[in-house]
């Protein structure tokens, strides 16, 4: 980088200043207002953990956080699973017709509006007269997250060198063996990295889990959105602030897999 | 893993021994009869394979026998076929038609983990994640070899690319020169009964790429393997290799020991691909003794030395080598036998460049042609030298003459 942009001047300081607060300061107003003591929102009213304690005898909230989580798993482990092998498929298999087609429509829910996805897959399941619950929404997220994960192994598939496959069958390796004893060493990090990625997209989702869920099985986020529109209550900063603090764990663990993943090779996965 | 590759399996008695030189007989690991093949039997047979990549026809019906223990080079221009032969070779392509005999045996269809060949790569394909010691033991773990005798080769392979101290090392913490050794013991470490290199050194600087030629050289003779390396550096192909194979738009040129190739090309295309060459198209004139006259398109009559096959065409081409080409201010003293048989060409010195060991000249002749001619500078103050713009007499003898009829 050029020396003059790495200059600290107080332009710089406060431009600086300013993007952070204007990303970061309502996040740290709900954190601070998260241990108010008042039964007002706006009003402060000394520290306390009031509001967590309440969260945890909440049975219905406690019942909405343990679906979202299990949601979370269920479809962050399948979109890994099913978006690492599109991204081999994408990446390493032969150039099939229609191959340009099939990646497009892989990364269109990249772009796809989530209303459009959750209505189209709401009239799926009416379609199919699914029961509409738990599985509704994990498929649902999972259509939704395994492009995500595509991505990232893709590109870090991409950036591994053909010919170390070739060098493993060379001393001794049929195809597969090659594939796992070289290359899926070399992309774990990456779909690690994609694994944690879909868990918060999934933990963070309202939109598609709205359309797709049945009465009895909301998730955290619906559950959340639907107290808000009662007003808001204390206990919704409490959640909100334990939702920030496991992303944020999640964030980093996938960024550090990333670190490993772009130390271990040439380039890192995008993330 | 004994199952898919019975024929690398190493035996079972440990033929390593402490990290020394191997006898070369024992270099090959394989079945008893592809061990020693007949005195006139081949270890390697090509017959006519084929290989097309749409409309491209990278290898075209090429023959090709190479032998126990040689050093041999596929040399030519990019894009000439010659990396698409090794990975034949390789088993990374199937030819699409054709035979690659090793021994008795047709491999042309076998897939590249059950044949008892190995490859270097140009990029040396080490497995980033696992360290030199485990890198070398790859192929060995692969073949089913026991914990012991693993430890015991891999401290061989080693010591033979002298890399002591270095087993624990990641890739990425290696030099170039480093990782090129990696490749290689990982690549030997197999004792595959032919060693594929593929551009093993172009990754390398100048002074390394010297050092690791001999090297290689050393290597291939104390294991009495076979190499088969690929390269367009036709130095390091008449360096390193005992014949060399001259690869153009999918077919071999010529297949001869560098010398040969050098002094006596087959064609105008391996002459002029192979070192400097000056170039004079002419038509036969008469025959006397051994000798030809042939009449240039300049008009210059030059004797010729015909070639042991005789020149049955009329129209041929005379190749001369710069450095055969000698400079003289005046003709040279002639005796009166052999006045007829030097070739003079009088004409004006327009380029001089010293590259150190020697100086190259661009002669123009009278006729308008060009004939370059370099000349050793054997010593360090050279009152001889030519200057841009001095009349001289370049000649030389029939003998050095080479006489191309395509």
């Amino acid at each position: 980088m050029a020396r003059p942009v790495n200059r600290i001047s107080p332009f710089n300081i406060t431009s600086l200043a300013l993007g952070l607060a204007f990303l970061y300061l309502p996040i740290v107003i709900l954190v601070i207002y998260s241990f108010n003591a008042s039964r007002l929102v706006t009003v402060w009213g000394g520290w306390s953990l009031r509001w967590y304690t309440e969260f945890f005898n909440d049975r219905a909230m406690l019942d909405a956080a343990w679906m979202s989580l299990r949601v979370a798993a269920v479809s962050a482990t399948v979109a890994t699973l099913l978006g690492t092998l599109a991204a081999i498929g994408l990446a390493r298999g032969e150039r099939f017709k229609g191959r340009s087609l099939f990646s497009g429509m892989l990364y269109a829910p990249l772009v796809m509006p989530e209303v459009i996805s959750g209505l189209s897959l709401l009239l799926l399941f009416v379609a199919l007269n699914a029961e509409r619950g738990f599985w509704t929404v994990t498929i649902a997220h999972t259509t939704l997250t395994m492009c995500f994960v595509t991505v990232v192994v893709q590109s870090r598939l991409a950036s591994i060198d053909r010919s170390l496959e070739e060098a493993a069958m060379d001393l001794g390796c049929d195809p597969v063996k090659a594939f796992l004893s070289v290359t899926l060493p070399l992309i774990v990090p990456a779909i690690v990295a994609g694994w944690m990625l879909a868990f918060t997209l999934s933990l963070d989702d309202v939109v598609i889990a709205s359309f797709t869920t049945g009465p009895g099985s909301a998730t955290l986020p619906i559950r959340i959105y639907s107290e808000v529109r009662l007003g808001v209550k204390p206990q919704i900063n409490a959640i909100c602030t334990m939702v920030i603090a496991l992303i944020a764990v999640v964030i980093v663990i996938a960024s550090f897999a990333s670190k490993l993943s772009s130390l271990r090779g040439e380039s890192a996965a995008p993330l | 893993m004994t199952e898919e590759s019975p024929e690398i399996t190493p035996k079972a008695n440990g033929v390593t021994g402490p990290a020394k030189p191997e006898p070369p007989s024992q270099a090959p690991v394989g079945p008893a009869p592809q061990l020693e093949p007949a005195a006139d039997m081949p270890l390697l047979r090509i017959e006519g394979v084929g290989k097309t990549f749409g409309s491209f026809r990278a290898v075209d019906r090429l023959s090709l026998d190479i032998r126990a223990g040689e050093f041999f080079a596929l040399l030519g221009p990019s894009g000439c076929g010659k990396t698409t032969l090794l990975r034949m070779l390789a088993g990374f392509e199937t030819p699409d038609e054709g035979r690659i005999l090793l021994g008795a045996k047709d491999i042309a269809q076998v897939p590249p983990h059950l044949r008892p060949v190995n490859m270097m790569f140009q990029n040396y394909a080490l497995f980033p994640h696992l360290s030199v010691k485990d890198n070398i033991a790859f192929g060995l773990k692969r073949a089913g070899m026991a914990r012991a005798e693993i430890a015991t080769r891999v401290a061989e392979m080693v010591a033979l690319v002298k890399l002591e101290g270095m087993e624990k090392r990641k890739p990425d913490q290696l030099s170039g020169g480093q990782k090129q050794r990696v490749a290689l013991a990982r690549s030997l470490a197999r004792r595959p009964q032919v060693l594929l290199l593929d551009e093993p050194l172009a990754a390398l600087d100048k002074k390394l790429r010297e050092s690791t030629q001999l090297e290689l050289m050393d290597l291939q003779r104390r294991l009495g393997m076979t190499f088969i390396i690929v390269t367009h550096d036709q130095e390091e192909a008449m360096t390193m290799a005992s014949r060399i194979g001259v690869m153009d738009a999918g077919r071999l040129e010529q297949v001869a020991t560098p010398r040969e190739l050098y002094e006596a090309p087959h064609s105008r295309w391996v002459a002029e691909f192979i070192g400097d060459v000056n170039l004079f198209d002419g038509e036969v004139g008469w025959r006397e003794n051994n000798r030809l006259l042939v009449t240039t398109r300049e008009g210059v009559t030059l004797a010729v030395t015909e070639p042991r096959q005789r020149v049955t065409k009329a129209t041929v081409c005379v190749a001369i080598r710069p450095e055969k080409v000698k400079l003289s201010r005046r003709a040279p003293v002639s005796d009166a036998a052999n006045s007829h048989a030097i070739n003079r060409l009088e004409g004006v010195v327009t380029d001089v460049s010293y590259l150190g060991g020697l100086t190259a000249y661009k002669v123009k002749l009278e006729s308008g042609a060009v004939v370059r001619a370099s000349m050793a500078n054997t010593a360090r103050l050279d009152m001889d030298a030519y200057l841009a713009g001095q009349r001289v007499v370049a000649w030389f003898t029939p003998d050095d003459c080479m006489v191309l009829e395509q």
